[in-house]
C-alpha cells in the first residue's frame, strides 16, 4: 500500500502536523516529515479527526434496497468522515439471525468504503416477545456486541431485564429505543403547543423518559450496562445524569437533528421534519447540547434513516418517520457544538468516534491519532460554508431537514485503514 | 389568506368581515325565485372527499351550484383512493383535468396545507375540514350565526363580535371546529371559554387565545353563545371519560342549565347532535339552538368563501382595493 | 358607474385631479331629476305600476330622489330599491372581486311592472346589460326602461337610455365623476383627464 503525507493538518484542533500513513496504520506525526515515496495531501488549516463512527444507522439492506442499500450507504459515510457505522436491525428480514448479520457485514467489507458492524435485533422480528438469538449473532463473523429493536421499543419490562441480563457473558450491549408504545398511539409529533394548534397526535416526552428511568434502573438492578439510542428530551438528560451519578453502566446517543431542529418546522406539515423520536423544543435542543458538552450524552449518532422521495411526498400523517444524517452529521455538530463554543475539535473526536467506538467495541476504530494505530483518518475543512444540496448526496435518498440550509464545515478526505475514500470532496 | 382558504388563522379581521358581509347578500339570493348567480359560470369545482361527510359536502355543493359552477364530486370510497393511490396523484389527475378549485376533506392534519403548498396542483384549495387541525367555514357559518342573533341581521354588517362571551364545551382534544373557532372567534374580538373535562383539552391550550374551565355552571351566566361539540361515544373506551351519565352529568346542557344563561344567549351546535350526551332533545328542540340555522347559513357562508376566492381574476382576500377611473 | 371604468366606492376625499371641472353643479341635477320625473310619468301615463331600481352607489340615491320627485308628482307612494349587479358582470375575471352590494327588491317584486333602471353615468352600456341579467332571476318585469343623470357616449352594446339628464360628449381620455350629498357630501358632476394609475385593471 502506498505512502501517503498528510501536511500540516491541525490534528484533533491542535498544532498543526504531518502525519504520514503507511501500510495502513499511521507511520509517524511530527514536523517537517520527508514526503519522499509518498502522496501528499496538503492540509494546512483543515482538522484532522479519527475516522467518525456512527452507532444509529439504517443501511435498509436487505428489504428496502429502493431507499439505501450497504453501498450507498457506506459511500454515504465515508462522504461524512465516517469510517465505521453500525447497522440497525430493521431490515426486511429483520436482522435477528446469524446469517443476516453476516451477510450485511460481508457486503460492507466487500465494498470497502466504510466498515459495518452489524447490530442484532433483541428479540424476533422486533416484536418484543421473544429473545432472538444473541449469542449466536455474537459467535458469528459479525461479531455483534450491540442489540437493539430500534424503530421500536422493548417495552416489556421482564424481556428487556432478561436482554440486560444475557448480554452480560459477552459484554454485548442493549441499545434502547425508548418509548412507550401506549403514551404515543397515534402519534406524530412532539406533544405540546405546536401540536396542539396543527391537530397532530402528541408524542409526550414522558413516553421517552419513563422508558429510560426504568431501563436505568432495570441496569443498575441486573448490572448491566444499557446504551439509550436518540434521547430528545430535557427530561431524559436529568435522568441519565441521575443515573450516571448512581454509576449506572449507562450511554445515551444524540442526533445532529435534535440538536439543531425544534418542532416550530412541523408548522410547514412537510415531512422532511417528521422523525422518531420527534423534532422538540428549543428548551430541549439547548439542554441536549449542554449535555453532550458536559459528558452526560456520550456521543452523536445519526440516526440515518433513508426513505424513497414518495415516502416524503405526501400528507403528514401518511409520511414515512426519518431522516438521512451521514452526510451533514459533522456540520451539524460543527454548526451546533463547536461554533456556540460548547466543544472544541478534541471533543468532538471524543463524542464521534473514540466513545462510539468504546461502546460498541469497534476494533480499530476510534483509536488516537498516533503512530503504530491503524490510519482510519477524517480531514475537515473546517472554514468552509455552503448550502446543503441533496442532489450531490451519495445516499440513495434525499430526506434531508437542511436542503438549502447554510452550515460549516466539509469532509474533504476519509481514510480507511490508509486506504483513501474520499479524496477532495469526491468518493474514490 | 392568500389563494386559498386553509385555516381561521389565516384570516385578519377584515377579511372575516369581509366574508360575514358577502355572506349576508349571499343568504338573500335564497329568497329569490330563482336561487342562482352566474358569478362562476365556466369554473370547475372538485368536492375532494376522503372522510366521509354528507352534511359538508352537500352544503359545499348546494354553494357551488348556486353559484353556477361546475361541480365535481370525488370520494374516497370505491375510488383508486382506496387502492393506495396517494393525494399527490389525485390531485394531479384533477389538476390535469383543469380544476378551478379543491375543496378538500381529509382524515391527516395539514393535508389541505400540504395540497395548496407542495407545488403539486395550481388550483385554489379549499379546507372543508382536515383531521384534528381545522375547519374555517365551520368557524364562518359560526361566527355569522352569532352576529346575526347577538349583533343583528343588518346591524352586524361591517361588524365583528367584539366583546361578546362565547363558551365552547365538549371534546375540544379532537375537535377540528374548536381550533377554528377559537381562531376566528378571538380575531373578531370575541372572548372565548373552553370548558371540557381534562382529558379532553389538548397539552398546549394554555397558549390559545381563551380561557379554560372544567366547570360547565360557572361559565354559563355570563355567556352570550355556548357552543356544544359532538362527543363520541368510542372516547368513553380510550378513558377520556368513565361514562356516558357522568359526561352528560358534568358537561352535557340540559334545559335547567339553559335558564341559567342569559336571556339573550343562544346554544349552538356544529352537527350532528349525539341526544343524551351532550346536549339533551329538551335544548336541541328548543328555540334558542341554532343548530338547523347553522346548515342554512352554511350555504351562504361557503357561497361567500368560493365568490371571495374564485370570483375575480384574484382573491378578494388581504388585497388593497383596487380602485379605478370612470 | 360603468362596468369598465368605475370609481370605487370609497370617493377619495382628497383627489388630486385638479383640473377636473364642473359639468353640472347642484341646482343643475335637481333640475334635471325633475324634468326625468315629469317625463317618466309622462311616458308611464301616470307611474302607477313603476318601480324604480337604482344601481349601487350613485344609482341607488338617484333613485330615491327620482322617487320622491314622483310622489310629489303623483301623491303616491312609488316602491323604490336597489339592484347590485356585481355578480352579473361580464369582466368578474379581469380583476379581485368586490365587495358586495345590497340588492333590495321592494315588497310586491317586480312581475308585470315597469321597472325604471337608475343609474349615474352610462357609459359602455355593460352594467346595463349586466343589469337586465339580474332582472331575469328576480321576476318578469312588464317592461324595463332606464334613467340615467349622465350618458357620456362611446356605448359598447345596443343599449340606450329613455331618460338621460344630461348627454356630455367625452373622449376617451377624460373622466366623468358625478358625487352625491349621501355619499360624497355635495352635488357635482366633475369632468377631468384620466390619470395614468399604474394599478388600475385594463
Amino acid at each position: 500500500m502506498s505512502k501517503t503525507l498528510i501536511r500540516g493538518a491541525k490534528v484533533l484542533g491542535g498544532d498543526p502536523r504531518d502525519v504520514l500513513v503507511d501500510g495502513g496504520v499511521v507511520a509517524e506525526v511530527g514536523t517537517g516529515l520527508s514526503a519522499e515515496g509518498a502522496e501528499v495531501v496538503e492540509a494546512a488549516g483543515k482538522v484532522l479527526l479519527p475516522g467518525l463512527v456512527d452507532l444509529h444507522t439504517h443501511l435498509r439492506e436487505p428489504g428496502r434496497e429502493d431507499s439505501e442499500t450497504v453501498l450507498t450507504g457506506t459511500r454515504a459515510a465515508a462522504s461524512g468522515g465516517y469510517t465505521s457505522v453500525f447497522a440497525m436491525a430493521n431490515t426486511f428480514p429483520v436482522a435477528d439471525t446469524a446469517g443476516v448479520v453476516e451477510q450485511v457485514y460481508r457486503l460492507g467489507r466487500d465494498h470497502g468504503y466504510c466498515d459495518v458492524q452489524p447490530i442484532g435485533a433483541v428479540t424476533v422480528g422486533l416484536e418484543g416477545a421473544q429473545l432472538a438469538e444473541l449469542g449466536a449473532m455474537h459467535e458469528s463473523a459479525a461479531g455483534v456486541t450491540v442489540f437493539s429493536d430500534d424503530g421500536k421499543c422493548v417495552h416489556d419490562a421482564v424481556i428487556m431485564r432478561r436482554a440486560l441480563e444475557y448480554v452480560k457473558a459477552f459484554g454485548g450491549v442493549i441499545a434502547q429505543h425508548a418509548q412507550e408504545p401506549r403514551l404515543t398511539e397515534g402519534a406524530q409529533m412532539n406533544e405540546g403547543v405546536v401540536s396542539a394548534e396543527l391537530g397532530l397526535g402528541g408524542w409526550p416526552a414522558v413516553a421517552e423518559e419513563s422508558v429510560i428511568a426504568r431501563d436505568v434502573l432495570l441496569a443498575d438492578h441486573v448490572g448491566s450496562r444499557v446504551h439509550i439510542c436518540h434521547l430528545s428530551t430535557a427530561g431524559s438528560v436529568e435522568i441519565v445524569r441521575w443515573a450516571k451519578s448512581r454509576g449506572i453502566d449507562v450511554t445515551a446517543e444524540v442526533t445532529p437533528h435534535h440538536l439543531l431542529l425544534t418542532d416550530e418546522l412541523v408548522r410547514s406539515y412537510d415531512p422532511v421534519y417528521k422523525v422518531n423520536p420527534p423534532l422538540r423544543t428549543e428548551r430541549d435542543v439547548m439542554a441536549l447540547r449542554e449535555a453532550l458538552a458536559d459528558g452526560t450524552i456520550d456521543i452523536v449518532a445519526t440516526d440515518h434513516a433513508p426513505h424513497p422521495h414518495e415516502d416524503k411526498d405526501c400528507e403528514w400523517a401518511a409520511a414515512a418517520m426519518g431522516m438521512v444524517g451521514l452526510e451533514t452529521a459533522l456540520s451539524v455538530v460543527q454548526e451546533t457544538m463547536v461554533e456556540t463554543g460548547l466543544l472544541d475539535w478534541a471533543g468532538v473526536a471524543d463524542r464521534m468516534s473514540f466513545t462510539p467506538a468504546r461502546i460498541g467495541r469497534a476494533t480499530g476504530h476510534g483509536r488516537p491519532v498516533s503512530a503504530g494505530e491503524p490510519a482510519n483518518l477524517t480531514l475537515v475543512d473546517t472554514a468552509y460554508r455552503g448550502r446543503v444540496d441533496p442532489a450531490g448526496f451519495a445516499s440513495r435518498s434525499r430526506n434531508t431537514p437542511y436542503e438549502g440550509r447554510e452550515l460549516p464545515g466539509r469532509v474533504t478526505h476519509t481514510w480507511l485503514r490508509g486506504k483513501a475514500t474520499l479524496v477532495d470532496g469526491k468518493l474514490t | 389568506m392568500q389563494r386559498h382558504l386553509i385555516s381561521a388563522a389565516d384570516l385578519s379581521r377584515d377579511d372575516a368581515v369581509l366574508i360575514l358581509d358577502t355572506a349576508e347578500e349571499m343568504a338573500r339570493v335564497a329568497d329569490r325565485p330563482i336561487k342562482k348567480l352566474p358569478t362562476l359560470r365556466g369554473r370547475t369545482v372538485v368536492n375532494l372527499f376522503f372522510e366521509d361527510s354528507t352534511r359538508t359536502r352537500i352544503s359545499f355543493e348546494a354553494a357551488e351550484k348556486r353559484l353556477s359552477a361546475d361541480v365535481i364530486n370525488f370520494t374516497a370510497k370505491g375510488s383508486s383512493l382506496s387502492k393506495g393511490e396517494s393525494l399527490k396523484d389525485t390531485a394531479q389527475t384533477l389538476e390535469a383535468m383543469g380544476v378551478d378549485a379543491v375543496v378538500i376533506r381529509h382524515g391527516a392534519s395539514g393535508a389541505p396545507y400540504r395540497l395548496a403548498t407542495s407545488g403539486w396542483i395550481d388550483a385554489a384549495v379549499v379546507n372543508a375540514g382536515d383531521g384534528t387541525h381545522q375547519h374555517p367555514t365551520q368557524a364562518l357559518l359560526d361566527a355569522f350565526t352569532m352576529r346575526r342573533r347577538l349583533v343583528g341581521r343588518d346591524a352586524g354588517l361591517g361588524r365583528d363580535l367584539d366583546g361578546r362571551h362565547i363558551t365552547l364545551v365538549g371534546d375540544i382534544l379532537h375537535s377540528r371546529v374548536a381550533r377554528s373557532n377559537v381562531d376566528l372567534l378571538h380575531t373578531l374580538g370575541a372572548e372565548v371559554t373552553l370548558v371540557a373535562p381534562p382529558t379532553l383539552l389538548p397539552v398546549g391550550v394554555e397558549t390559545w387565545p381563551c380561557e379554560v374551565s372544567y366547570d360547565l355552571d360557572a361559565t354559563l351566566p355570563k355567556s352570550d353563545a355556548v357552543m356544544l361539540l359532538r362527543v363520541q361515544r368510542e372516547r368513553m373506551n380510550a378513558a377520556f371519560f368513565p361514562t356516558e351519565r357522568e359526561y352528560a352529568r358534568r358537561y352535557g346542557l340540559d334545559g335547567e342549565r339553559m335558564a341559567r344563561m342569559p336571556d339573550h344567549a343562544i346554544v349552538m351546535h356544529p352537527g350532528p347532535m349525539v341526544r343524551g350526551m351532550e346536549i339533551t332533545a329538551e335544548v336541541a328542540d328548543s328555540g334558542r339552538c341554532t343548530a338547523v340555522e347553522q346548515v342554512t347559513n352554511g350555504v351562504s357562508i361557503r357561497m361567500a368563501v368560493l365568490y371571495l376566492l374564485l370570483g375575480g381574476n384574484e382573491t378578494a382576500l388581504t388585497h388593497a382595493r383596487t380602485t379605478e377611473e370612470k | 358607474m360603468d362596468t369598465h371604468h368605475r370609481q370605487g366606492d370609497q370617493a377619495r376625499p382628497e383627489d388630486p385631479r385638479s383640473e377636473a371641472r364642473p359639468v353640472l353643479e347642484g341646482p343643475d341635477i335637481a333640475r334635471v331629476l325633475t324634468r326625468i320625473a315629469h317625463e317618466i310619468v309622462e311616458r308611464a301615463k301616470g307611474a302607477d305600476d313603476v318601480v324604480l331600481l337604482g344601481i349601487p352607489t350613485r344609482g341607488v340615491f338617484l333613485a330615491r330622489r327620482l322617487a320622491a320627485k314622483l310622489e310629489e308628482i303623483t301623491e303616491r307612494a312609488i316602491p323604490v330599491g336597489s339592484l347590485d349587479i356585481t355578480m352579473y358582470r361580464d369582466d368578474l375575471r379581469l380583476q379581485p372581486p368586490r365587495a358586495l352590494a345590497r340588492t333590495e327588491i321592494p315588497g310586491d317584486g317586480i312581475d308585470g311592472r315597469l321597472v325604471v333602471l337608475v343609474d349615474d353615468v352610462l357609459f359602455s352600456g355593460r352594467t346595463i346589460r349586466a343589469a337586465l341579467d339580474g332582472l331575469n332571476d328576480i321576476g318578469r318585469p312588464r317592461a324595463v326602461q332606464l334613467a340615467v343623470l349622465v350618458d357620456r357616449g362611446h356605448r359598447e352594446l345596443p343599449i340606450r337610455a329613455d331618460y338621460v339628464g344630461k348627454n356630455l360628449p367625452t373622449s376617451l381620455r377624460e373622466t366623468v365623476k358625478v358625487l352625491l350629498a349621501e355619499e360624497d357630501g355635495r352635488d357635482t358632476v366633475l369632468l377631468g383627464a384620466k390619470r395614468a394609475t399604474p394599478g388600475a385593471h385594463p
